[in-house]
């Protein structure tokens, strides 16, 4: 008759900045009743650089490498939104080259980001061996990055009106070998987590979210796809040359951590099937020609014709002192990235600096459910929910 | 959806909604509204709700700072509809004063870009049950987006030897803050050149 209810109460954990499934530098507050989750409460920011602050002050082309630095387990999707926005308001277009390559890029970064995931999903979740096979594949993804931009990953490839350098054909042929063998590992991997116990019980369903609930919330890419949303913006608004590839959208049906697993596991093959188009399209005839706009107020002249033509010479001068003069206009263009949808809004005044550039990042959106998802699961579920949520902090907290 | 279609959609929002939706006009393929900012809650309901929009998902909400005008910001939602597969903008005007309605009781999801616009810009937002600051550091003083914050800040932060922590200090700066400008005195710039002011206005 002693033991009164109220000397009970709800423990109260701190769940990183310093924890290897936090996925970064995390802090959660975390409100426990015994084992179950009362209270999320996400602190975010510590990684904070004000990258939207800078890119006020900087010239259009220095703005480009700052997007890098955003979610820099896929560098050149983000920095592909960023060119939208600038390209939408000159009014320029890609040649088909340089859309192509972008694509093929931008395919090699959703699978090196979704390489991360789900390997690093794995490990959350106990098992070590899915990520030493996964960052073998990234090393060489990686190593096709520096060798097209000289970075392993900060590229700063993509510029306002296509992309730096065009690709050495041997480049291309090494990408082309690439793709088959990476259909092996990733069954590989298939075979290592899909039908594995241990990792279904962790993940089947648990952190259900159901659509209405994912659309509320501002969700996008795989976390509105595991809802069974067949909502691509690849598909349903395509930009550059993704009309014309042929590939599937996978979507889940039940909007659990296992079904965000196994759309993720597709997609990298879809990835790989887009690839291999893009390498056939520039390996065709009309698939040659410049990778940049060939307009020099907008994109530097080559460095041989500098030797000759003074003009060349000016505008190359003017083009990395002064920079670009965008026309004032404000618009939002996004970009399937890996982990969603991922928007720049540019407002632009006609000078040579964007007067705002707001990033909407989908790991921010993504991030403030936490809370809602995370109530009435286990404590270990948090890190399996986090896993599949796919944050990384570099685009979370700008 | 085409430029007709956007703008006739704008109509039909600016037509049901007298008085709160204000105006529209579309712009690179994107329609923007004009809201009164008291009665955001409203039109955003029935953005969310009419069968003819169906704006359920949430994209972004931000600011955009003009330091000159007398409402000095933007305040902008972005909303997106799977249904006609479009986009919408809205655009509100508030100063730093204003009471901005929050969202967080028709989407979940305006939680914390409402929170991020408080924090970098100072936007007033009532009725958000939890409007701490999100991005900046733990007691940070300022918004930083706002136009007239210096890039540079002003505090500093190292770690002490002699106190065992980390110390705030007012920003010192080794070197002058420079800002380049690179407007051309011939495409624009309408001021004085250096060295050149005695010249006088242009005739």
């Amino acid at each position: 008759m002693n033991e009164q209810p109220q000397n009970l109460r709800n423990f109260t954990i701190n769940f990183g900045p310093q924890h290897p499934a936090a996925h970064g530098v995390l802090r959660l507050v975390l409100e426990l009743d015994g084992e179950v989750v009362e209270r999320v409460d996400p602190h975010i920011g510590l990684l904070h650089r004000g990258t939207e602050k800078l890119i006020e002050q900087k010239t259009y082309l220095q703005a480009i490498p700052y997007f890098d630095r955003l979610d820099y387990v896929a560098p050149m999707n983000q920095e592909h939104a960023f060119c939208l926005a600038a390209e939408k308001l000159l009014g320029i277009e890609v040649p088909r080259r340089g859309q192509l390559i972008r694509v093929l890029y931008c395919e090699i970064g959703r699978i090196l980001s979704h390489l991360l995931n789900v390997t690093t999903q794995a490990m959350d979740v106990g098992a070590l061996t899915p990520p030493l096979w996964g960052f073998e594949e990234r090393e060489k993804l990686m190593v096709f990055y520096e060798r097209a931009s000289g970075s392993r990953m900060h590229a700063a490839y993509f510029r306002i009106g296509g992309v730096h350098q065009d690709l050495p054909q041997k480049l291309i042929d090494d990408i082309e070998a690439w793709c088959d063998p990476f259909l092996k590992v990733v069954d590989d991997l298939d075979r290592l987590l899909t039908a594995n116990r241990i990792f279904k019980q962790r993940n089947v369903d648990i952190g259900v979210v159901p659509l209405r609930e994912a659309w509320e919330w501002g969700f996008s890419g795989v976390m509105v796809r595991g809802s069974g949303a067949a909502w691509d913006l690849r598909k349903s608004q395509p930009y550059e040359c993704y009309a014309e590839m042929d590939f599937d959208i996978p979507i889940g049906k039940n909007g659990d951590c296992y079904d965000r697993y196994l759309i993720r596991m597709e997609e990298m093959r879809q990835s790989v099937r887009i690839m291999k188009q893009c390498i056939q399209k520039l390996n065709a005839p009309d698939g040659k020609g410049p990778v940049v706009v060939e307009d020099n107020k907008v994109a530097p002249p080559r460095r041989g014709e500098m030797k000759r033509s003074m003009e060349a010479l000016i505008h190359h001068f003017k083009l990395y002192t002064e920079g670009v003069h965008v026309p004032a206009g404000e618009i939002y263009a996004a970009v399937e990235a890996p982990k969603g949808e991922f928007g720049v809004y540019l407002v632009a005044d006609g000078t040579n600096k964007p007067y705002k550039c707001k990033i909407r990042a989908p790991g921010f959106a993504h991030l403030q459910a936490m809370d809602h998802i995370c109530r009435g699961h286990l404590l270990a579920d948090v890190s399996a929910i986090l896993g599949s949520l796919d944050i990384v902090f570099g685009e979370v907290d700008r | 959806m085409d430029d007709a279609k956007l703008d006739a959609l704008g109509q039909t929002i600016v037509s049901a909604l007298p008085g709160a939706a204000t105006g529209h006009s579309v712009a690179f393929n994107q329609l923007t509204v004009d809201v009164e900012v008291s009665r955001i809650v409203e039109v955003v309901k029935y953005l969310r709700d009419d069968p003819n929009c169906r704006f359920v998902n949430i994209t972004d909400i931000t600011a955009v700072d003009y330091p000159d005008r007398e409402k000095r910001f933007d305040v902008i939602y972005h909303f997106l509809s799977p249904t006609l597969n479009a986009r919408i903008r809205l655009k509100a005007q508030a100063d730093e004063t204003t009471q901005v309605p929050s969202l967080i009781d028709v989407f979940p999801g305006a939680d914390w870009f409402e929170r991020e616009a408080y924090d970098l810009y100072g936007v007033f937002f009532v009725g958000h049950p939890d409007m701490r600051r999100i991005l900046t550091d733990y007691g940070f003083e300022g918004h930083p987006l706002r136009k007239d914050f210096p890039l540079t800040g002003f505090v500093e932060v190292r770690y002490d030897d002699q106190e065992k922590r980390v110390v705030y200090e007012p920003v010192r700066l080794s070197q002058e803050f420079r800002k380049f400008d690179f407007l051309s005195p011939w495409e624009g710039a309408d001021y004085p050149l250096p060295g050149d002011e005695k010249a006088g206005p242009k005739s």
